[in-house]
């Protein structure tokens, strides 16, 4: 009975992540003992606590509904990642198709004025268009997905700053904020602002993104679509050998990818919350966190919701570190620390697995040896 | 008296999961001599082979050399003995000389600079002095694959090994270069160095070898002096029944043609040439066509081509009276082709899939299987799949759903050939169908193929051993015979006629 448990796939998936979680939170409060030592249990606690640091459920919730906020890309980032690993692919391309994400639909909101719809519809067609760059070149001119991933996402942080900066405030790198320039563009809250104590931030992006994670696992575990697809990424010889189209069954992949990390980003600068820099330096860290949070989901995608809330969480409780103690870097070294360890998860299941068996072949051997004696004994009499 | 063998391997029993790859095996090696080990595909000669290079540990037996029991558990164990080999697939560095490669691992040195004057003088003398004319200084990817077997020999007489143990190695050279390197182990054992020939090819053994020891799945058949027997008593060992190699031409009535080959083309992966050259053929309706060969002679780019994996260099396919040279896979799928590969775990199946998806891989798409939605019927493919598991005997931990990876060869097997059959195609190439599968199922899917080429059916089979033609009665064999290493050249006159020409090729004329 333990034994069917143990070996059951799902429960493995969530024994792991937990597990990973823990090491991460334990490794975390090891840093920050060597950092300084009197503050380290509280400022883990701070991280954990995240929202509850305040005790009014009024700020609470409010704080909640940030995190949310944050959460929807997250989301989706995951899925992306999910969706391109299901098919064999590392797309680590994630992260550009996000950028260009953020880059289409803050252009179609403050340089064309068009409303929300619109723009979260370009953000994604542009992000399949540039994910079909990576599928092209991987099944034509068989360019590894993530070395031409890693370049694309150079290319889109600063095609993105460079296309913005019409659309910036003339005093700071910031582009306009939404609300006063483009009010039209901001997704409507369909009354959840209600529920987070009027945090007018959450909007419809959050549901939507649920709504999607269901449909990517509907497509990929119930369509003749995802069949295709799972083939192909268990076995690309056996998808040829049985006249699937692979190489176009890459393209599309990478494609869907894309459009789903691109509508990410417009979950998240369509509400407002943030505004682009058109001095970044970097393409922004969610496309990354998307690849934790897809392992950390055990691959599911309703995992996945899960996972992307946990991130979030925990990078969101960095911010209520002591910065008395602590530097203001310290929140994201913890929650980097932890979101590290999340990718562990395969790791552990592996560990697992060959744990049980190890324990099962003993008992094998031991019941071996009994049954011989057992018959020697037998012979004997 | 003098201990006369060099090597002697004792009661030798390596089994794996599954299967006893060697059964009690004894071989002696005398001194000097040159002595074959014989076997069909699959006998367990490269088993005992990995076990005296300690590649694999025997549970059972012992080894002795000189007379002395000795252990030998990894390749350095072998090495330190004096026992060399040369691999079917060589392990050379393309990109580095032959020097380079002769003294990889013992490299002379002093202080940690290399010595290589030395070493170059030691090699020209050793290949002077066994007749190999090689040159130290060429880079291996210009070299012919004769003179890189030659590097892996002057690698062995460089680092003075005693027991030379050569695996296969005539598989990859032309006519010309096996009689050079008959020569050349001729030469070597009359200098004292011990041989051991891996071969499945009577005629060389026959040319070559003092001794010889048969092996047949696994169990020793015997030793004999190989001036003393006849390939036909040979053979029959090796099969393990008299083989009449002089089969009388059957009455075939071939119908329509249904698939007709017109010089047809592949480019081989594994090197420069083309592996398949200008082969043409047809193939007619109640027909079973056999193409034998060894290994590496083409089969597989042979298939690829026919079925679309790889592209042609030229030719013309003609199946059904339809031009599918330029058609996809799936069109020439849809149009009645049907194909058993060889590699199943490569090719056959998707082994992270449960076993019924497995079983509509090449039919997910019809109705039957996806609504018009494009949602999957999954109790329609659960059904399919319980009534062919029902049907072929698969048999798996959990049924129909049973991840393929999960289930034995053999079962796998029978589900790639159970899904293959039922698509009831016009032309089934099948490639060692019988693969991994124990006497009762073979007999079932040997008696499915001449049914259904009673029922009009064609047939390509690729047989796994020699053996399997003769289980089939009444079938057309179109024997490919391997003038050199790299080609397929038909031999049309031979056709409709159950002539097998291999294991003895020229003796059989």
């Amino acid at each position: 009975m333990m034994k069917k448990i143990l070996k059951n796939e799902a429960f493995q998936s969530l024994f792991a992540s937990l597990l990973c979680i823990i090491l991460g939170v334990a490794v975390g409060y090891v840093v920050l003992l060597f950092i300084n030592p009197t503050g380290a249990g509280e400022a883990i606690m701070e991280v954990l606590k995240n929202f509850m640091h305040y005790s009014k459920t009024n700020l609470q919730l409010k704080n909640l509904g940030g995190t949310l906020v944050k959460t929807a890309p997250l989301i989706m980032c995951s899925l992306s990642i999910l969706f391109a690993y299901k098919v064999g692919l590392f797309n680590i391309g994630a992260a550009g198709q996000y950028c260009v994400g953020i880059c289409a639909s803050l252009y179609c909101a403050l340089s064309l004025g068009m409303g929300w719809v619109p723009c979260m519809i370009i953000a994604t067609v542009c992000g399949a268009l540039y994910g079909a760059i990576v599928g092209l070149l991987k099944s034509y001119c068989n360019v590894n997905e993530v070395i031409s991933g890693i370049m694309l996402n150079w290319i889109a942080l600063y095609s993105t700053n460079m296309i913005l900066t019409p659309v910036k405030e003339i005093t700071s790198p910031y582009t306009f904020h939404l609300a006063s320039d483009a009010p039209k563009a901001i997704l409507p809250t369909m009354g959840l602002d209600k529920l987070f104590a009027g945090n007018e931030k959450v909007t419809i992006a959050l549901p939507l993104s649920i709504l999607i994670a269901v449909l990517v696992l509907i497509v990929l575990e119930k369509t003749k679509f995802g069949y295709e697809l799972k083939a192909t990424g268990f076995n690309k010889n056996a998808a040829k050998y049985c006249g699937m189209a692979e190489k176009r069954n890459i393209i599309v992949t990478l494609m869907i990818s894309g459009g789903i990390a691109a509508l990410g980003a417009s979950f998240l600068y369509l509400t407002d919350f943030e505004q682009w820099s058109c001095t970044s330096s970097a393409v922004p860290a969610m496309g990354f966190n998307g690849i934790a949070a897809a392992f950390l989901g055990g691959l599911n995608p309703i995992g996945t919701i899960f996972s992307s809330y946990f991130i979030q969480h925990i990078t969101n409780g960095g911010a209520f570190v002591d910065k008395t103690m602590y530097c203001s870097q310290i929140s994201d070294l913890i929650s980097a620390i932890i979101i590290y360890l999340c990718g562990f998860v395969f790791f552990i299941k592996y560990a697992m697995n060959y744990l049980i068996d190890k324990n099962e072949e003993k008992q094998a051997l031991k019941a071996k040896a009994l049954a011989e004696a057992n018959t020697q004994e037998g012979g004997d009499k | 008296m003098e201990n006369q063998y060099a090597i002697e391997m004792l009661h030798i029993t390596k089994k794996f999961p599954g299967i006893i790859a060697n059964d009690d095996v004894t071989i002696q090696l005398k001194k000097g001599e040159i002595h074959a080990l014989l076997g069909e595909n699959g006998a367990g000669k490269s088993t005992l082979m990995s076990v005296l290079f300690g590649l694999y540990q025997a549970e059972e037996g012992i080894i002795k050399k000189d007379g002395k029991e000795v252990q030998i558990k990894n390749p350095n164990d072998a090495n330190a003995l004096g026992i060399g080999m040369v691999h079917q697939h060589f392990k050379l560095v393309e990109c580095f000389t032959v020097l380079d490669n002769i003294i990889m691992g013992v490299e002379p040195n002093k202080f940690g600079f290399l010595q290589k004057k030395e070493a170059r003088e030691k090699v020209v003398a050793l290949s002077e002095k066994y007749g190999l004319h090689i040159d130290p200084d060429a880079y291996i990817e210009d070299i012919t694959v004769g003179m890189q077997q030659r590097t892996e020999i002057l690698k062995m007489l460089y680092r003075e090994n005693e027991i030379l143990i050569f695996d296969e190695p005539t598989a990859v050279l032309t006519p010309q270069e096996i009689e050079e390197l008959m020569q050349i182990m001729k030469n070597l054992a009359a200098e004292g160095k011990s041989i051991l020939f891996i071969s499945h090819k009577l005629n060389e053994i026959k040319a070559v070898a003092d001794r010889c020891s048969v092996l047949r799945k696994g169990k020793y058949v015997g030793t004999v002096d190989t001036k003393d027997a006849t390939i036909e008593e040979l053979s029959a060992m090796m099969v393990g029944h008299n083989v009449n190699l002089h089969v009388q031409k059957e009455e075939s009535t071939p119908g329509d043609v249904v698939l007709d080959i017109e010089n047809m083309t592949v480019a081989s992966k594994m090197h420069k040439n083309n592996a398949v050259k200008n082969v043409s053929l047809k193939v007619h309706r109640g027909e079973v066509v056999c193409i034998a060969g060894i290994d590496g002679n083409g089969q597989t780019e042979f298939v690829y081509g026919l079925t679309g994996l790889e592209p042609l260099v030229s030719g013309k396919i003609t199946l059904c009276g339809e031009d599918i040279t330029k058609a996809s896979i799936r069109q020439r799928l849809l149009s009645g082709m049907s194909h058993i590969p060889e590699d199943r775990h490569k090719h056959g199946l998707v082994l992270d899939y449960p076993l019924d998806y497995n079983c509509v891989l090449q039919r997910y798409f019809e109705p039957e299987f996806t609504n018009k939605f494009g949602f999957l019927r999954k109790d329609n493919i659960r059904k399919y799949a319980e009534k062919l598991i029902e049907q072929y005997d698969v048999r798996s931990g959990q049924g129909s759903v049973t991840i393929a990876r999960s289930m034995s060869g053999g079962n796998q097997q029978k589900a790639i050939v159970a899904r293959e059959i039922d698509k009831n195609p016009e032309l089934l190439i099948a490639v060692q169908p019988t693969r991994g599968l124990d006497v009762g199922a073979i007999e079932y899917i040997h008696k499915q193929i001449v049914a259904q080429r009673d029922a009009g059916k064609a047939y390509f089979l690729f047989p796994l051993n020699l053996k399997k033609l003769w289980t089939f009665p009444t079938v057309s064999s179109l024997c490919m015979k391997a003038k050199s290493s790299v080609n397929l050249t038909p031999k049309p006159q031979l056709k409709t006629s159950l002539v097998f020409i291999w294991p003895a090729q020229r003796e059989m004329r």
